[in-house]
């Protein structure tokens, strides 16, 4: 039976990989990364995983490798973070266009300069574009469970893309808190032995990652974007079978207090909850607001987006990424996106918040909310705000 | 819920206090929540580690900002950090020194609950080393029910393993040295 305990978040991503059974894990280490992977080397060194574990001289070559063991039809797992995923970044367009189902934990942290350790959302989405499957975390048992699930959806036949799994720097990573861990025999008729359809054989040669000339590539890419759209589906019935069978249900978008809401917050990620914690002290106070956290940020599950914030007058994006010169941060551009040329649409106010680690508080929400509420009175047109910024 | 903030020096093992009573709390089926001031180590400089316990789902993942309880695990901090920082009305204080609890307010001012326990004494006679952070358990546990001495052992067992009972004896003695005054 499952088992409730205390851990470290990073360390029971170690778990799940563990429990998945991995063949290779290819890593370089990065703060705040470092403990999964450190603790996998562990796994591996004492005997109690039977993986392959490949350190490298680079998040490069990590990525690389994971490619290499992918290919030959390898289970296959890294984890990075920053400065190391933006290494990886022209290896991540191969691993989605490869079709190689790598499952990464990528642990948020900004992007220098200047340099800094702690976390925002600036390191995956310059990946957006990248082809693969990305989901967030909220909290520990979050990070835990999406890990163990990536593994089923990226390897699924009507997939093969890899699976980013994010969960943020420091305010996930690092936090010791109560965890459900799974036997290995629970684990195993959900998750059985990756099963490649086409892998690199000595008996049976292919070619993979070949040149493409203009005659293919746009079919490829094509490809590519059609699994990408489909894997929704795929995603959706793995979290069907985990809520079945454990009882933790899992959607691409979830709404929060939006009953009656005429504003709603769009969040991602581990400032869900505290957010939360803002929406409940509104309410107290009779204000009609709620809460929509995007989990399935790639493929962006627009259908459902849509319904969550139906009836909305109002909606304010927290965004911990800036697109500079832009409009604010993606996931705002990508809410917007999802409304134009819609008959009935909310204003939608953006901001952007929490990057290098400046933390966000129950007060920052409201502030967020009471903001959007005054400037959609207003109708206010403005781009994005920046929120907490010290200035004269 | 009750919301903890350590101050020490890295080295001193704030967080390990605050991840270890998390353990034990979680151990006994409440919720805890403990994390590091998330920066990079830097042994002796002045650090701080957060630990929320409770009886239901923590939710919040912020700092602690105003604590119902501070634990000062190296009383030279008390000269250069302002460690009453944003403590609740009726907080407790809680500092490692060898001075008394009516000296710490004439020096320092503390108004509200105060405790007060010599773990540097106590560390270096049960362990021989100035590492005060699982004495200061004993002391923290002796002001609030966080948790209990015997459901801590299991934590300080898996951490310390051949160390653990001295670490055990260390918490103990500071649990019944500590002095408390409202």
């Amino acid at each position: 039976m499952a088992k409730r305990v205390g851990m470290e978040v990073s360390i029971s991503i170690s778990e799940a990989v563990k429990l998945a059974n991995v063949d290779v894990i290819s890593a370089y280490p990065i703060t705040p990364q470092t403990h999964i992977v450190e603790h996998l080397s562990e796994f591996v060194s004492d005997g109690e995983l039977h993986s392959a574990f490949v350190p490298v001289e680079s998040e490069h070559s990590a990525m690389s490798a994971a490619l290499g063991a992918s290919a030959v039809g390898a289970r296959t797992f890294t984890a990075t973070s920053s400065q190391g995923l933006a290494l990886m970044h022209e290896i991540m367009y191969l691993a989605a266009s490869m079709r190689l189902p790598v499952v990464m934990s990528v642990v948020n942290r900004a992007l220098s300069s200047p340099i800094n350790i702690w976390n925002d959302l600036s390191d995956i989405m310059a990946e957006r574009d990248s082809g693969w499957i990305q989901v967030f975390a909220i909290n520990g048992q979050e990070a835990y469970d999406l890990t163990l699930q990536a593994f089923k959806i990226a390897e699924d036949p009507r997939v093969l893309l890899p699976v980013a799994v994010n969960l943020d720097g420091f305010i996930l990573s690092h936090v010791i808190e109560p965890i459900e861990l799974f036997e290995q025999k629970e684990v195993d008729p959900f998750l059985p032995p990756y099963q490649p359809v086409l892998r690199l054989d000595p008996e049976k040669p292919v070619s993979m990652g070949a040149f493409g000339s203009p005659e293919v590539f746009i079919e490829v890419k094509k490809q590519v974007e059609e699994a990408l759209i489909g894997s929704q589906k795929v995603v959706a019935e793995v979290w069907k079978d985990f809520g079945q069978r454990y009882g933790r249900v899992y959607k691409p978008v979830e709404s929060y207090q939006t009953k009656g809401a005429e504003t709603i917050l769009i969040t991602m990620g581990s400032i869900t909850e505290t957010a939360m914690m803002a929406i409940d002290a509104l309410r107290e106070k009779g204000r009609q607001v709620g809460l929509v956290h995007i989990r399935l940020w790639r493929p962006f599950p627009f259908k459902e987006f849509l319904q969550a914030i139906k009836g909305a007058k109002t909606v304010a994006v927290l965004d911990r990424a800036l697109s500079p010169g832009g409009v604010g941060g993606p996931v705002g551009l990508e809410v917007k996106s999802a409304l134009f040329g819609k008959e009935e649409r909310p204003y939608v106010a953006e901001f952007v918040a929490g990057l290098g680690g400046r933390d966000l508080t129950v007060e920052t929400f409201i502030e967020v909310l009471d903001k959007a509420e005054k400037y959609s009175q207003k109708q206010k047109d403005f781009q994005y705000e920046l929120i907490g910024v010290r200035e004269k | 819920m009750t919301e903890i903030r350590f101050h020490g020096r890295g080295g001193q093992g704030a967080v390990t206090s605050a991840e270890l009573v998390a353990l034990s709390a979680i151990d006994e089926g409440k919720y805890a929540q403990a994390f590091p001031s998330f920066g990079p180590e830097r042994r002796g400089a002045p650090v701080v580690a957060f630990l929320r316990v409770s009886g239901s789902r923590i939710r919040v993942r912020s700092k602690v900002y105003h604590p119902d309880i501070v634990v000062v695990l190296d009383p030279t901090l008390l000269d250069i950090v302002d460690v009453a920082a944003g403590l609740k009305p009726g907080g407790t204080v809680i500092v490692n020194t060898a001075k008394t609890i009516e000296q710490l307010r004439a020096q320092y001012g503390f108004k509200g609950r105060l405790a007060a326990v010599d773990a540097t004494k106590i560390a270096m006679e049960e362990m021989k080393v100035p590492i005060t952070n699982t004495t200061m358990i004993g002391a923290l546990l002796k002001t609030a029910p966080l948790t209990t001495l015997s459901a801590m052992e299991q934590p300080l067992n898996h951490r310390f393993g051949r160390i653990a009972e001295r670490n055990k004896k260390a918490m103990e003695r500071a649990f019944a040295e500590t002095t408390i005054r409202e």
